[in-house]
C-alpha cells in the first residue's frame, strides 16, 4: 500500500511538471490577454526539438535551449500574427498545432526516428533521497522538476510584487487605460507571449527527455490545452496553478495505475479520465475568476 | 517666458478621409480654467488626444511652457506635466487604487513600494479635501469617487496642465459643486485645467475664457466675462440662433398604460439593483427617470422591456400582465423603446436602413407575407419615415453605421414613434447628439405625450428632465427616493434627492 502512495506520488509529479511549466508560463500570457491556443504545437516541437538538440551535441542542456529557443521563436510567430497584425488568437493557435504536427513528424522521420537521446539527468537531494523506499522515488529528479517548484514562488512575487507584474495584469484588464499612462500594450504582450512560448518549449523537452529519452510523435497527447484549462482552473494564480496542475497530473498517473489493475474495464475509458476531469473542472470552477476582461481581443492605437 | 502655458498652432488631425480637426489655434493661460466648447464631434475630444499623445501623427505646432514639441506618446505628455482625465475613465477595476495609481509610472523601481506610495497619495488626498482607501479595489468605488481617483492620480504624476473630458456628465449637483471647488483651488495653486463641455451654465459659471469648436474648426475664442449669456454661447457653438426652451401644453391624462408593482430586479451579478419599486405612467404624461448613472435604471428598463428577468413584482402594461414575456410580446402591446446604446440594441449597423428601419415589423401585414419580405412597400415606407423625421442620408440603401450619430438616433426613433405606441420608453434619447438633434427628438418626445401616449423618459441630464417631464421620479440604489411634480422640479430639489439624501 505504501509502495503504491509512492509511486503514485511520483507518477503524479512526473506528469504534473510539463503542465505546471507550461501553465506557469501561460499564467502571464493569459493575464496580459492573450489566449495562446498553439501553446499544445509549441510543447510539440519542444519536445522534438529538445531531442535533436541533445542528439548532435550529446547533451541535455543544449536540448533545454533549444526547446527554449523554438518556443521563443514561434512565441514570436504568434505574437506577430496577433498582436501586430490583430489576427484571431483562436485561428493562429490552431494553425500553429496544425504545422507543429506536420513540422514534428517531418523532423522526426528526417532526423531522429525513435533513436534514443541523452535525457536530463536526475539530481538527488541530499538527505532527503537516503530515506529509506520513499526517499529515491520522491527526492531525485531531473533539474527541471526542481525549477518548475522554484517558478511557483517567483512567478507569484513577479506578478503580485513588481513593476512588470502590475503592468502584465493591468494590459489584459484594460489596454486602452495602460496606454494613457504610457505602457506600451505592445512589449509586454509580445514579452509574455515569447516568456510563455519559452516556457511551453521547456516543458514539452520534459516530456521527451525528462520521462523517457526519445521522441514519439504527437506525444504532447493534449497537454498543451491541459496547461490551458489549468490556468483557468487555477484561476490565473500561480499558487492555484500548482495545485491544479498536481490534480491533473494525478488523474493521468491514476489512469495508468488503473490500467494495470484487472478490473475490467476497457482502457480506452481510463484513457479518457484526465480529460474528462478536465472537463469537469472547467464547468464547475470557470465561473468567479481573475479572467482579464479584454481576453483574446487585439489592441488597436487610434 | 510667456503667459501661456500651452499653445497649439493650426493643429490638424484626419482620420482617413474625415477631417476632425482643422487648423486649430488654442492659446491656454497659466492658472486659467479654460472651456473647451462644442457639440458632440465638434473635434473637443480629438483636439485633447492630440495633445496627450493618443495618436501617432498630427499636423501643426504644439508650445508647452514655451517650447516647442512634439507629443508622439502619452508617456511624453505625463513627463511633460500633463494629465487628462478622460470621459470614460481609464481606471482598470480589478486593481486597487494605490496599484492604478503608481501604473506605468517611469519612476517606478522593479520590486514595487505600493505601501511609501500610499503614504504619499493619502497626503495629496487630505490636501485636496477628498481621500480615497488606498487598498480598495477601483470596482468598489462610486463614479464620483473614481474621478477623484483620476485627478488625483494626474496630480500624483505631477500634473501642471489638467485636461478635464466631460467631467460633470456622471456627477450629482452636489458632486458638481465639490470638483468646481477643487478647480478653483488647483488653480491658486498654479495649477491650469481644460474644462471640456457642452453645458453652457457650467462653463459661465467657473470659466475664465472659452475657446468654441465648430465642425472641427475654432469658431471663437472669448473671455466669459465678456458672455452677455447663454443664448450668445449656444450660437456659437451651433453657428446659428438656437431656441433654447420647448413650450408645453397642460396635461391632459388618459388612463394607465403602465404599472409597476413593488419590483425587485437583479444586477448581472446578482446583486439586488432594483429595490422594490412601485410607479405608474398614464397616457398624455411624461415620467422622467432622474438619477446619477448606474443606479439601477437600466436594470428596470430591462425588465420592463423584458430584456431582463425580474426577482419580483409586477409589470401591467395596457392591462397585460407583462412580466416574464418575451420582448416580442412586449413590444406587441403597444410598447416603442429608444434603447441607451443605439449600435448594441437599437440598429445594426452594418444592415441598410430599410433593413433597420423593418426589425421590428417584419412579420407583420404590408411588410411581408407568407414569409417573403415586400420590398418595394418597405423601401417605400421607409423613405417615408426618412423624410419625416429629416434622417439625413443618401438614401435607404446605405448603412446605418455610416450615418453621424444625430440620425442614427433620428432612424431609431423614426422607426419607433412610425408604430405610433400607447407606452414609449425613451433612454438617454439625447445623448452623444449636438443641439439641433437634441432639440428635433426632444420635440418628437413631447408631440407622441401630446397625442396621448404614456411616456417613460430617462435620462441623466437634470436640464433636460426638467424640461420635458410632467413628473419626475429620482431613483438612488435601486430605490424610489422621490416623485417630484414639474412645478416643483429644480435642480436645488433634485440634487440631494439624487445623493440619497431626504432632506
Amino acid at each position: 500500500m505504501l509502495e503504491f502512495a509512492i509511486n503514485f506520488l511520483a507518477a503524479t509529479i512526473r506528469t504534473a511538471t510539463p503542465l505546471l511549466i507550461a501553465s506557469l508560463g501561460l499564467v502571464f500570457s493569459e493575464r496580459a490577454g492573450i489566449v495562446n491556443i498553439g501553446t499544445e504545437g509549441i510543447m510539440l516541437s519542444g519536445a522534438l526539438l529538445g531531442c535533436i538538440g541533445s542528439l548532435m551535441f550529446t547533451s541535455s542542456l543544449m536540448g533545454a535551449i533549444f526547446a527554449a529557443a523554438g518556443g521563443a521563436l514561434l512565441g514570436l510567430v504568434f505574437a506577430f500574427f496577433t498582436v501586430t497584425l490583430r489576427s484571431s488568437q483562436v485561428v493562429v493557435g490552431f494553425s500553429m498545432n496544425i504545422f507543429a504536427m506536420g513540422l514534428t513528424v517531418t523532423l522526426n522521420r528526417l532526423i531522429l526516428n525513435g533513436v534514443r537521446v541523452t535525457a536530463y539527468p536526475s539530481f538527488a537531494i541530499p538527505g532527503l533521497s537516503r530515506i529509506p523506499l520513499a526517499g529515491n522515488a520522491l527526492f531525485n529528479w531531473p533539474l527541471l522538476v526542481y525549477f518548475a517548484l522554484l517558478m511557483v514562488p517567483v512567478s507569484w512575487f513577479v506578478l503580485y510584487r513588481t513593476n512588470t507584474g502590475l503592468k502584465v495584469r493591468a494590459v489584459g484588464d484594460h489596454p486602452k487605460a495602460c496606454d494613457t499612462v504610457g505602457i506600451n500594450v505592445f512589449k509586454i504582450r509580445y514579452g509574455t507571449i515569447v516568456f510563455s512560448g519559452i516556457m511551453s518549449g521547456l516543458a514539452g523537452s520534459f516530456i521527451s527527455m525528462g520521462q523517457l529519452s526519445l521522441f514519439v510523435e504527437n506525444m504532447v497527447a493534449g497537454g498543451g490545452f491541459m496547461a490551458l484549462a489549468v490556468v483557468v482552473f487555477g484561476n490565473y494564480s500561480p499558487g492555484s496553478v500548482l495545485a491544479a496542475s498536481l490534480l491533473f497530473g494525478a488523474s493521468d498517473a491514476l489512469k495508468f495505475r488503473l490500467l494495470m489493475t484487472p478490473a475490467g474495464i476497457y482502457y480506452q475509458f481510463m484513457n479518457m479520465l484526465p480529460y474528462v476531469i478536465t472537463i469537469m473542472a472547467l464547468c464547475f470552477f470557470a465561473r468567479k475568476s481573475n479572467k482579464p476582461a479584454f481576453s483574446a481581443v487585439p489592441y488597436r492605437k487610434d | 517666458m510667456s503667459e501661456y502655458v500651452l499653445e497649439m498652432k493650426k493643429v490638424t488631425k484626419t482620420f482617413g478621409s474625415v477631417v476632425a480637426n482643422k487648423d486649430v489655434d488654442l492659446s491656454v493661460k497659466k492658472g486659467e480654467i479654460h472651456a473647451l466648447l462644442g457639440e458632440n464631434g465638434a473635434g473637443k475630444s480629438t483636439l485633447m488626444n492630440c495633445l496627450y499623445g493618443m495618436f501617432d501623427s498630427y499636423e501643426g505646432e504644439v508650445y508647452f511652457d514655451g517650447q516647442l514639441v512634439r507629443i508622439a506618446d502619452s508617456k511624453h505628455a505625463i513627463a511633460l506635466g500633463i494629465g487628462m482625465v478622460h470621459q470614460h475613465f481609464m481606471l482598470i477595476p480589478v486593481l486597487s487604487v494605490i496599484e492604478n495609481v503608481v501604473l506605468g509610472m517611469k519612476e517606478n523601481k522593479e520590486v514595487l513600494d505600493l505601501k511609501a506610495a500610499a503614504r504619499e497619495f493619502t497626503a495629496l488626498g487630505q490636501k485636496y479635501n477628498m481621500e480615497i482607501d488606498p487598498w480598495v479595489k477601483v470596482e468598489q468605488l462610486s463614479v464620483g469617487q473614481q474621478q477623484r481617483l483620476e485627478i488625483l492620480k494626474a496630480l500624483y504624476r505631477k500634473a501642471k496642465l489638467l485636461i478635464l473630458d466631460e467631467p460633470t456628465a456622471v456627477l450629482t449637483p452636489g458632486e458638481i459643486d465639490s470638483l468646481f471647488e477643487m478647480m478653483h483651488q488647483l488653480t491658486d495653486e498654479g495649477h491650469t485645467v481644460i474644462f471640456i463641455s457642452h453645458k453652457l451654465g457650467e462653463i459661465m459659471k467657473i470659466c475664465d475664457r472659452c475657446t468654441v469648436l465648430r465642425l472641427g474648426e475654432v469658431a471663437a475664442c472669448v473671455k466669459i466675462s465678456d458672455v452677455k449669456d447663454h443664448q450668445q454661447l449656444a450660437s456659437l457653438m451651433v453657428g446659428r440662433d438656437v431656441a433654447l426652451e420647448t413650450t408645453t401644453k397642460p396635461v391632459e391624462l388618459r388612463g394607465k398604460r403602465l404599472e409597476v408593482e413593488s419590483l425587485c430586479v437583479n444586477n448581472d451579478r446578482g446583486i439586488a439593483a432594483v429595490k422594490d419599486m412601485s410607479f405608474d405612467v398614464h397616457g398624455g404624461e411624461i415620467l422622467g427617470i432622474c438619477g446619477v448613472d448606474g443606479n439601477g435604471q437600466s436594470e428596470l428598463i430591462g425588465c420592463i422591456t423584458g430584456l431582463r428577468q425580474a426577482a419580483s413584482g409586477k409589470v401591467v402594461i395596457n392591462g397585460t400582465d407583462a412580466l416574464g414575456l418575451n420582448p416580442g410580446k412586449i413590444l406587441a402591446l403597444g410598447v416603442s423603446h429608444i434603447p441607451e446604446d443605439r449600435h448594441k440594441y437599437g440598429m445594426i449597423g452594418p444592415m441598410t436602413l430599410d433593413e433597420n428601419l423593418i426589425l421590428v415589423s417584419y412579420k407583420q401585414e404590408n411588410y411581408s407575407s407568407r414569409g417573403f419580405l415586400n420590398w418595394k412597400w418597405i423601401a417605400q415606407h421607409g423613405k417615408e419615415i426618412i423624410k419625416n423625421f429629416s434622417v439625413k442620408t443618401p438614401g435607404i440603401k446605405e448603412l446605418a453605421k455610416n450615418l453621424s450619430g444625430g440620425n442614427q438616433q433620428k432612424l431609431v426613433v423614426g422607426r419607433e414613434l412610425d408604430r405610433t405606441p400607447d407606452l414609449l420608453i425613451a433612454v438617454h434619447p439625447s445623448r452623444g447628439l449636438d443641439i439641433g438633434a437634441t432639440k428635433y427628438i426632444q420635440g418628437q418626445i413631447v408631440e407622441q405625450r401630446d397625442r396621448g401616449a404614456a411616456v417613460l423618459l430617462v435620462s441623466t441630464e437634470l436640464d433636460e428632465l426638467i424640461e420635458l417631464s410632467d413628473r419626475i421620479l429620482v431613483v438612488f440604489d435601486g430605490k424610489i427616493m422621490g416623485i417630484v411634480e414639474r412645478a416643483s422640479a429644480t435642480r436645488e430639489v433634485l440634487g440631494p434627492l439624487m445623493a440619497g439624501v431626504h432632506e
